[in-house]
């Protein structure tokens, strides 16, 4: 639609080769023509800083020691991998559910949080600041922040603050200040911006721990590098007990960082399939979705270049899901390269389609998925009926209790 | 109708202000607000009030604003605002007082970067400023716009290292656009030496004019700035004078004037 695609050049075309060896994203901060930096100048040199200590500190094993410490010890890893005996009867499939619901806090954020909060003690932070949509990330963050001792702010939009109160209760327990944010599209989008401003204010002493694989680089790279123990854990433990491969790995994409962090390890498997499952919400128009990948349109929002849910003159669309955590217009830039090229295929499910998966995934497994989760699970269903017989690791990112309080909330499964 | 190049225009503009002996006073406005209807009118009154005038395209996302700036852009999208239709103003209201246009680069891309530098162009704009394009990926439109002769503008603030500042002062065209403080704009601008040194620091570094921008909103500020910068931008200040229905014209020369 815009000639956005050819004119953000010194595009570099980057293979999957590049990305299976460590190359992507590249010195620019590139995934092919996504990804970049964005930003006000004023975030210039934070972002020159925290470049040069992600490097360092990935690379330093006192850091990793450090880390694989808290991960073992406070968040609860490695998280199991279940085999879904009675779901992968009803679907005629063989699953496996990746934990992610078993940690400390309860969904996937806490492995960024924990890694980011000991990146900005080694650099000296002296305040946190941090978004949340789902409450998910605020939590976590406000957890790990708590456990080091830094003062942590937490900005998380007026809507989201009510359809997940419980949340938005847990990151005030923790000690964190909540800040409820009323301008925008007061949701996820609108606490990223309200974030972002805060750091503008006070670039040199605060540090922004950001929740998703989106924003300027380094974030992307950051993020997907604190989230690949999914993917690594689960593509061990399937080789272990199963002593094979899964035939395709299944996880949901809204900012898309526990769907990186399961598909990365796999990259090099290209038996392999990674599918992304999108929220669908409520219909097809403009507004009532977050499908960015499925329907979106190449462009720059919160410092990255990538796709977007956007009008025709460039400004960014509200979004609808029933999960407040892929409830956002843009998507991670690695996505978009991953698209781009096929090595990943996005797909999007509705609200409802989510909801039933959920609830079959109560019922039959006595688990409680998160409705961002729940995606990943409809997604997996389509795949199972598609392909019969199939193996289908299913990245279950988060758990569902902090959904008790939406309307959509607690429903009386039906049977199966 | 001279065929200046944008640059010229605005160091000209400028200068002028400078060599009487005042600083140059550069005045924003969000794009069709308070209104859409007599923005063009609004726009005359204050080219005659100002050096440079600066028109924000409203952007969905504005990071980089404080409230005030915020709250405008948002009604100006609710009225229909677009960059085609601020064009199509600028085109109208033509007068002799340079024009630069501040974009967040989306809409610029949603545009295509070719289509609207030659669009600019042609409407008479002689600059471009973009608050979330740093100095290393400004390549692509720098490019479309020098080739019609339009400036594109850097922003430095009291952070940048000195390397750094140096590299976008010799890079910025027409002025350099110094950011007062840490901060969104319409924030607290420091004070004292601390401000003074930083701007003798741009200015001794800068080949074009420097504006000083971000949260000046009393002629004190105008005054204790001078002698340290070419000029000042206003803008949350001028913005919330416009919501109030006050004369905007009136203000500027307060600001100007003491």
């Amino acid at each position: 639609m815009s000639g956005a695609r050819v004119e953000l050049d010194g595009a570099p075309s980057h293979t999957l080769d590049d990305l299976i060896a460590g190359r992507l994203p590249d010195d620019r901060g590139r995934f092919g023509p996504f990804g970049g930096r964005f930003v006000p100048e004023i975030l210039v040199p934070a972002l020159d800083r925290l470049e040069l200590a992600v490097q360092e500190a990935l690379s330093d094993s006192s850091f990793q020691r450090e880390l694989s410490r808290e991960l073992r010890t406070w968040v609860g890893r490695p998280t199991p991998l279940t085999h879904a005996r009675r779901m992968s009867e009803a679907w005629g499939a063989t699953v496996y559910l990746k934990r992610e619901d078993l940690t400390h806090t309860g969904a996937h954020k806490i492995n960024n949080a924990i890694g980011q909060a000991l990146l900005a003690c080694r650099v000296g932070a002296r305040r946190i600041v941090a978004e949340t949509g789902a409450g998910q990330h605020g939590v976590a963050t406000a957890a790990a922040c708590a456990r080091l001792g830094l003062p942590c702010t937490i900005y998380m939009g007026e809507i989201d603050v009510e359809r997940q109160a419980p949340n938005a209760d847990r990151i005030r327990m923790l000690g964190a200040t909540l800040i409820e944010v009323e301008g925008g599209d007061r949701t996820l989008r609108a606490a990223i911006n309200e974030a972002l401003r805060d750091w503008v204010t006070h670039p040199e002493s605060t540090y922004y721990l950001l929740g998703s694989v989106v924003g300027p680089h380094p974030y992307p790279l950051l993020v997907r590098s604190l989230q690949t123990v999914i993917g690594t854990e689960a593509r061990a433990q399937l080789l272990e007990s199963e002593e094979a491969l899964p035939d395709v790995a299944v996880a949901c994409v809204g900012g898309g960082s526990n769907a990186i962090g399961l598909f990365h390890p796999f990259l090099a498997d290209a038996d392999v399939a990674l599918l992304g499952v999108e929220a669908g919400g409520a219909g097809n128009q403009l507004g009532a979705h977050a499908a960015t990948i499925e329907r979106g349109t190449p462009g720059i929002l919160h410092g990255a270049y990538s796709l977007l849910l956007q009008d025709e003159n460039g400004q960014i669309q509200d979004t609808h899901s029933a999960a407040p955590g892929l409830d956002y217009p843009g998507v991670g830039p690695e996505h978009a390269f991953l698209n781009s090229i096929g090595r990943a295929r996005y797909t999007s499910v509705s609200d409802e389609e989510a909801m039933a998966a959920r609830d079959e995934c109560c019922v039959l497994e006595g688990v409680v998925p998160a409705l961002e989760s729940a995606h990943a699970l409809a997604g997996a269903k389509r795949w199972a009926a598609a392909n019969p017989g199939a193996r289908i690791l299913v990245g279950l990112s988060g758990r569902g209790d902090k959904d008790l309080a939406l309307p959509s909330g607690p429903r009386e499964p039906e049977r199966p | 109708m001279t065929h200046l190049a944008g640059a010229d225009r605005l160091e000209r503009a400028i200068r002028r202000a400078t060599d009487s002996g005042r600083p140059a006073l550069a005045a924003f406005l969000t794009a069709g607000f308070p209104e859409r209807k007599g923005f063009a009118d609004l726009l005359r009154t204050i080219s005659d009030a100002a050096e440079v005038v600066e028109i924000g395209v409203p952007f969905s996302d504005p990071m980089a604003d404080g409230v005030t700036i915020q709250e405008s852009s948002r009604l100006a999208l609710e009225s229909g605002v677009t960059l085609g239709w601020i064009l199509e103003t600028v085109a109208r209201a033509r007068n002799s007082t340079p024009v630069v246009l501040m974009s967040y680069l989306n809409p610029l891309l949603a545009r295509g970067l070719a289509d609207f530098a030659r669009q600019a162009a042609e409407v008479g704009v002689a600059g471009v400023i973009v608050p979330d394009l740093p100095y290393e990926e400004c390549g692509p439109l720098r490019r479309a716009l020098s080739g019609v002769g339009v400036a594109l503008v850097q922003l430095v603030t009291p952070i940048t290292p000195p390397e750094r500042l140096r590299l976008l002062c010799a890079a910025s065209d027409g002025f350099v656009y110094a950011v007062t403080t840490a901060g969104t704009t319409g924030g607290d601008t420091d004070s004292g030496g601390t401000l003074r040194g930083y701007l003798d620091r741009v200015r001794a570094l800068s080949p074009v004019p420097v504006l000083a921008g971000f949260g000046i909103r009393s002629a004190g500020q105008v005054r204790e700035i001078a002698g340290h910068a070419d000029g000042i931008i206003v803008g949350s200040a001028l913005i919330e004078v416009l919501r109030r229905g006050e004369d905007p014209a009136a203000f500027l020369r307060r600001l100007r004037d003491g």
